[in-house]
C-alpha cells in the first residue's frame, strides 16, 4: 500500500537524458521556435530563462506531444523518441506542470491524483486510495487539501497540487512552467529544495521556466536563454552572473529606473466598512472591518494564497455578493457594476485575468475594449454612451496599447488565449492601466511576466499613486508588496490581521502574522 | 370489486401514477446525466425516445417478445446518439443546433415508418406485484411495478457509482469539465464524448420502448408529451447527479399523475389544469433553483450553455 511514488518509479535509470535537436514551430507564417537544440543531463535542474512571448512554453509543449514541432526531434535517454502525443510522453517517463492550470476543477484534489495516474484502478477502492494519498502527502514538503474540489482552491494551492500530482506519478523527468510564480519566496524556496534534492539524488531531471535570477542561481545546475524562439545563450549557472543572464535574454534593451515615490496621500477614496462574503467553500467568512484606501497612496495585503485574498478580490469586482457591510468610493456606495466603475474610474486586475478579466476567445482588440467599446471616444471618465460600435477605433486602440504596452501577438485580432501568459496579463494590464484611473485594485500583478516587465508594471503603478490614483495592491510577493506599498496590511484567515506603514515593516514580523496558523502546517 | 379508502385514493393513485409516468423521464434523464457529464448537449433524445417507441412496438409485434423490442430500442437509441456525437465532433458543430435538428429528424421517422403499426397489438413488457401483502385493491394495482423502473433504479445507482468510483466514470467527468485537463492527460476527447452520447442515445431509447410497450403501451403519433424535452430540464434540477434525477423523475412523473388521479375519485372540474402540471412544474423548479449569484453548481465545466 505504499503510495503509487514506488509503484511507479521504474527500478533501472532513474533520471532521464533528454535533449531537443533543431527544434522548431510555426504557428501559420509566425515561428514562435527556431532551430532549438538543448541538452539537459540526467540529474540536473536546467533552467530555460527568456522574455515574455520567447518561446519558452513553445518548445516544451513540443517536448511534451502537446504540439506538433514543425521540424527537430526530441531524444530520451540517447535515444531518438517521437512523441506524437502527451500520452506517449508519459510511457517515456516525462512529465509537466503547464503554466495554465490544467486540473479538472470539479474534482476533488484527490480525485485529480489517482485519475491522473496511468495505472488507475479500474474501480476506485476510496479508503484505500485516501490513506496511501495520506501516507504520500506526509512526504512532501508542502500539503493540500485532499477533499476539496480544485474549483474551490486558490492560486498558489493549485501549483502546489500541479507540483505534487507529477511528484505523485513518479516521473523521471520533470518540466515546470514557472512553478513558483505563486508562491511566497519561502514556499518556493521549499518546493524547489525539494525538487533539487530529488535532482540530486539522481532520481528526476528537471527543466524548469523561470523569470526569477534568484531562484536560478539557487537551484539551477546550466541554464539556457531562448530570445524570439532562438537559443541565444547556454552555460553553466556557476559560471554565470545575473547581469549576464539579464544581458542574454533582452539583447540591446534596457531597463526603465525604478520609479521615485512623490507626493502624499489625500482624501479617502476606498472606504471598505465591515464587509462580510461567505469563502469559496462556503462554510467559513471573509470579513473585512475596516480598509481606507486614499488618493496617492498605495495600500498592499499581503498574505500565502488561500487566506481570502481571492474572495476579498472578487468582492471588490462585484464577482462576489457580501452578505453584510458594505464599501464606498468617493463616499458613496459601491456595487462594482460596470456603470460605477466607468462614472468613478475604478479599475481592477484579478488573479488568473485569462478567466477573470477576459473572454478567451475573443480578439485581443476586443479584449482590451472591454472597458470602452460601449462609450464615445476612449470611454474616460463621464464619456457618453454609444450604441454602435466603432470597429476601426477599436482596432487603432488596440494597436497603440499593445505596442505601449509590448504585448507580443501575432496580430490583434487574435484570440486572447492564443497569448503567452506574460502577454495575457500584460494585455489586460494595457486595459487597466489606461486612461484616469481613480481607483486601482490590483491582485499579483507581475504574475508570470519576465523582470523587464516586472519593472515597467511597477513603474507604471508607482506613477499612477503619484499621479493621485488610490491603488490596493494584494500580492503573494512580498518583495512587491514592500517596494511599492505606502502602508501594508496583513491577510490571515480571511481577515485584516496587521497594519503597518511599509517603513516600518519587518519581514519576520509580518511573516509570523501571514503565517497564523499556517504555520504549523509546514514541514 | 372496490374498497372504500376514501380521500387515501389520490396520494395512492399518485403514487401508482408516478412509478408508471416517471419511467421514461428517469431512462432519458440518466441518459442525458451521461451525455452532458461527458461536456455534451443532446437536445434530440426527444426524437430518440419517440423512435426507440416506434422501434420498440415494431420488433415486438413482429418477433412476439417485448424484450427483443425493448433491445431494438436501446439499438437505434444508440445509432441516434452515435449520429449525434459524430456530427458534434466535427470542428466548428453547435451540439444544440445539432440535436434540435435530430429531435425533428427523429420524431419523423418514427411516423414515416410506425403508420404500419398503429393497429397492430404488440406483447407488453411485464410488471411485478409489489403489494400482494396489502388487501386494498388500489394499492395493489398502485404498486404493480413494472421491470424497466425497477432496472432504471438499479442503473441510477450504478451511474452515481461509476461516476464517483470508477476510472470510467472520473475519466468520463474530466473529459466534460475541461478538455484541455483531458488532453494533457492524453485522452481523447472526442471519442469519449462520442461514446457518451451514444450510451445516452441507448437509454432514451429504452425511454421510448416504455412508453409504447407498457404505459400508455401502445403505438401511435402522439405517444410521448416532450417527456424527452423535459428530461433535459430536469438534468439541470437534479444538478446533474443520477440519484437526484431519480427523485426529480418521480416528482414530475407525480406531477403528470395527478391529472388522472384526480379524475379517478370524480372530480372532473378544471381537471384539465391538472394536466398541465409537469409543465408547470419544470418552470417553478427552474426558477426556484436557479440563482444570480452563482453558476449553477455541479454543471459540467465545458457544457455549451455554461460556457
Ligand atoms: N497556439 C498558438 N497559436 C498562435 N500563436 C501562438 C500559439 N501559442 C503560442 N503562440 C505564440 O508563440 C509565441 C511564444 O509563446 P510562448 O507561450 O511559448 O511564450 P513564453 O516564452 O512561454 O512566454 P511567457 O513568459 O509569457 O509565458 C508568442 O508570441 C505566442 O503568441
Ligand atoms: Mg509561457
Amino acid at each position: 500500500m505504499t503510495a503509487a511514488l514506488h509503484a511507479k518509479t521504474p527500478a533501472p535509470g532513474g533520471a532521464l537524458a533528454v535533449e531537443t535537436v533543431g527544434m522548431t514551430m510555426r504557428f501559420g507564417g509566425f515561428t514562435a521556435l527556431d532551430d532549438v537544440s538543448i541538452r539537459i543531463a540526467p540529474g540536473t535542474l536546467h533552467a530555460l530563462l527568456g522574455e515574455n512571448g520567447a518561446g519558452k512554453s513553445t518548445l516544451v509543449k513540443c517536448m511534451m506531444g502537446f504540439y506538433h514541432a514543425s521540424s527537430g526531434q526530441l531524444m530520451v535517454a540517447g535515444r531518438e523518441a517521437p512523441v506524437a502525443d502527451p500520452r506517449q510522453a508519459h510511457a517515456l517517463g516525462l512529465g509537466m506542470v503547464y503554466q495554465h492550470f490544467t486540473l479538472v476543477p470539479s474534482l476533488t484534489a484527490a480525485e485529480n491524483l489517482v485519475i491522473s495516474r496511468e495505472d488507475a484502478p479500474r474501480v476506485i477502492d476510496w479508503r484505500r486510495e485516501t490513506a496511501a494519498l495520506e501516507e504520500f502527502m506526509a512526504r512532501m514538503p508542502f500539503r493540500v487539501p485532499l477533499g476539496q474540489p480544485v474549483s474551490a482552491l486558490a492560486a498558489g494551492e493549485k501549483q502546489k497540487l500541479e507540483i505534487l500530482k507529477q511528484l505523485y506519478l513518479g516521473r523521471r523527468f520533470l518540466i515546470l512552467d514557472e512553478p513558483t510564480s505563486v508562491l511566497t519566496p519561502d514556499e518556493a524556496d521549499e518546493v524547489l529544495g525539494h525538487v533539487k534534492a530529488l535532482c540530486s539524488a539522481g532520481e528526476i531531471t528537471v527543466l524548469m521556466i523561470t523569470h526569477k535570477f534568484r531562484e536560478v542561481t539557487a537551484f539551477a545546475d546550466d541554464v539556457s536563454v531562448l530570445r524570439r524562439g532562438r537559443l541565444v545563450g547556454q552555460g553553466r549557472v556557476a559560471d554565470l552572473s545575473h547581469a549576464r543572464m539579464a544581458a542574454m535574454m533582452m539583447g540591446e534593451a534596457t531597463l526603465p529606473a525604478p520609479a521615485a515615490r512623490h507626493g502624499t496621500p489625500g482624501e479617502v477614496v476606498l472606504a471598505v466598512e465591515g464587509a462580510v462574503a461567505p469563502d469559496r467553500s462556503g462554510l467559513k467568512e471573509i470579513s473585512v472591518d475596516d480598509l481606507k484606501v486614499r488618493a496617492g497612496e498605495i495600500v498592499g495585503i499581503a498574505g500565502i494564497s488561500g487566506n481570502g485574498q481571492m474572495e476579498f478580490m472578487e468582492m471588490l469586482t462585484g464577482q462576489r455578493a457580501l452578505i453584510s457591510g458594505g464599501m464606498q468610493v468617493n463616499g458613496t456606495p459601491y456595487h462594482a457594476t460596470r456603470g460605477e466603475q466607468r462614472r468613478l474610474a475604478i479599475r481592477t486586475l484579478p488573479e488568473e485575468p485569462l478567466r477573470n478579466a477576459c473572454a478567451p476567445r475573443m480578439s485581443v482588440a476586443e479584449n482590451i475594449a472591454f472597458r470602452s467599446f460601449d462609450a464615445k471616444g476612449a470611454g474616460g471618465k463621464g464619456a457618453p454612451s454609444s450604441f454602435w460600435l466603432n470597429r476601426r477605433q477599436m482596432r487603432k486602440r488596440g494597436e497603440a496599447l499593445v505596442a505601449g504596452f509590448k504585448v507580443r501577438t501575432t496580430s490583434v485580432d487574435a484570440p486572447i488565449a492564443a497569448l503567452s501568459g506574460g502577454n495575457v496579463q500584460r494585455a489586460v494590464l494595457a486595459r487597466e492601466l489606461s486612461g484616469d484611473v481613480d481607483l486601482l485594485i490590483i491582485s499579483n500583478p507581475c504574475f508570470g511576466l519576465d523582470f523587464a516587465a516586472v519593472s515597467e508594471i511597477r513603474t507604471r503603478i508607482m506613477a499612477a499613486r503619484n499621479a493621485g490614483t488610490a491603488v490596493l495592491l494584494m500580492s503573494e510577493d512580498l518583495d512587491e508588496i514592500l517596494e511599492l506599498s505606502d502602508r501594508v496590511l496583513v491577510m490571515s484567515e480571511g481577515r485584516i490581521v496587521y497594519e503597518v506603514p511599509a517603513a516600518e515593516a519587518d519581514i519576520p514580523t509580518l511573516g509570523s502574522h501571514m503565517g497564523g496558523h499556517h504555520m504549523g502546517g509546514h514541514a | 370489486m372496490s374498497t372504500d379508502i376514501g380521500a387515501w385514493a389520490v396520494p395512492v393513485a399518485i403514487l401508482g401514477g408516478a412509478i408508471r409516468v416517471s419511467t421514461p423521464f428517469l431512462f432519458v434523464s440518466l441518459g442525458e446525466v451521461l451525455t452532458e457529464r461527458s461536456g455534451r448537449i443532446n437536445l434530440g433524445l426527444e426524437g430518440t425516445l419517440v423512435f426507440g417507441a416506434m422501434s420498440g412496438y415494431a420488433v415486438a409485434y413482429l418477433s412476439g417478445s417485448a424484450w427483443l423490442g425493448v433491445l431494438a430500442a436501446a439499438l437505434a437509441g444508440t445509432l441516434f446518439g452515435l449520429l449525434h456525437g459524430l456530427i458534434c465532433s466535427l470542428p466548428k458543430v453547435n451540439d444544440i443546433a445539432v440535436g434540435i435538428s435530430l429531435m425533428l429528424l427523429g420524431t419523423g421517422l418514427a411516423f414515416f415508418f410506425g403508420t404500419a403499426f398503429v393497429q397492430p397489438v404488440a406483447p407488453h413488457l411485464p410488471s411485478i406485484p409489489l403489494g400482494w401483502w396489502s388487501d386494498i385493491p388500489q394499492l395493489q394495482a398502485a404498486l404493480r411495478v413494472n421491470v424497466l423502473f425497477l432496472i432504471g433504479i438499479v442503473l441510477a445507482l450504478l451511474l452515481a457509482w461509476m461516476l464517483k468510483t470508477t476510472r470510467v466514470g472520473l475519466i468520463l467527468r474530466v473529459v466534460g469539465d475541461s478538455t484541455d485537463a483531458a488532453r494533457a492527460m492524453g485522452l481523447r476527447p472526442n471519442l469519449i464524448r462520442i461514446a457518451a452520447t451514444a450510451t445516452g442515445g441507448a437509454f432514451a431509447g429504452v425511454g421510448g420502448a416504455y412508453l409504447s410497450l407498457f404505459y400508455p403501451g401502445s403505438w401511435s403519433e402522439g405517444i410521448s408529451s416532450g417527456q424527452g424535452l423535459m428530461a433535459v430540464a430536469l438534468v439541470i434540477f437534479a444538478r446533474w447527479d443520477p440519484i437526484k434525477a431519480f427523485w426529480a423523475a418521480l416528482l414530475f412523473g407525480g406531477a403528470g399523475a395527478l391529472g388522472p388521479a384526480l379524475q379517478s375519485v370524480g372530480i372532473a372540474k378544471g381537471y384539465y389544469l391538472y394536466y398541465a402540471a409537469p409543465y408547470v412544474l419544470t418552470l417553478g423548479v427552474l426558477i426556484a433553483t436557479s440563482s444570480p449569484n452563482r453558476a449553477t453548481t455541479g454543471a459540467p465545466g465545458e457544457l455549451s450553455i455554461t460556457k
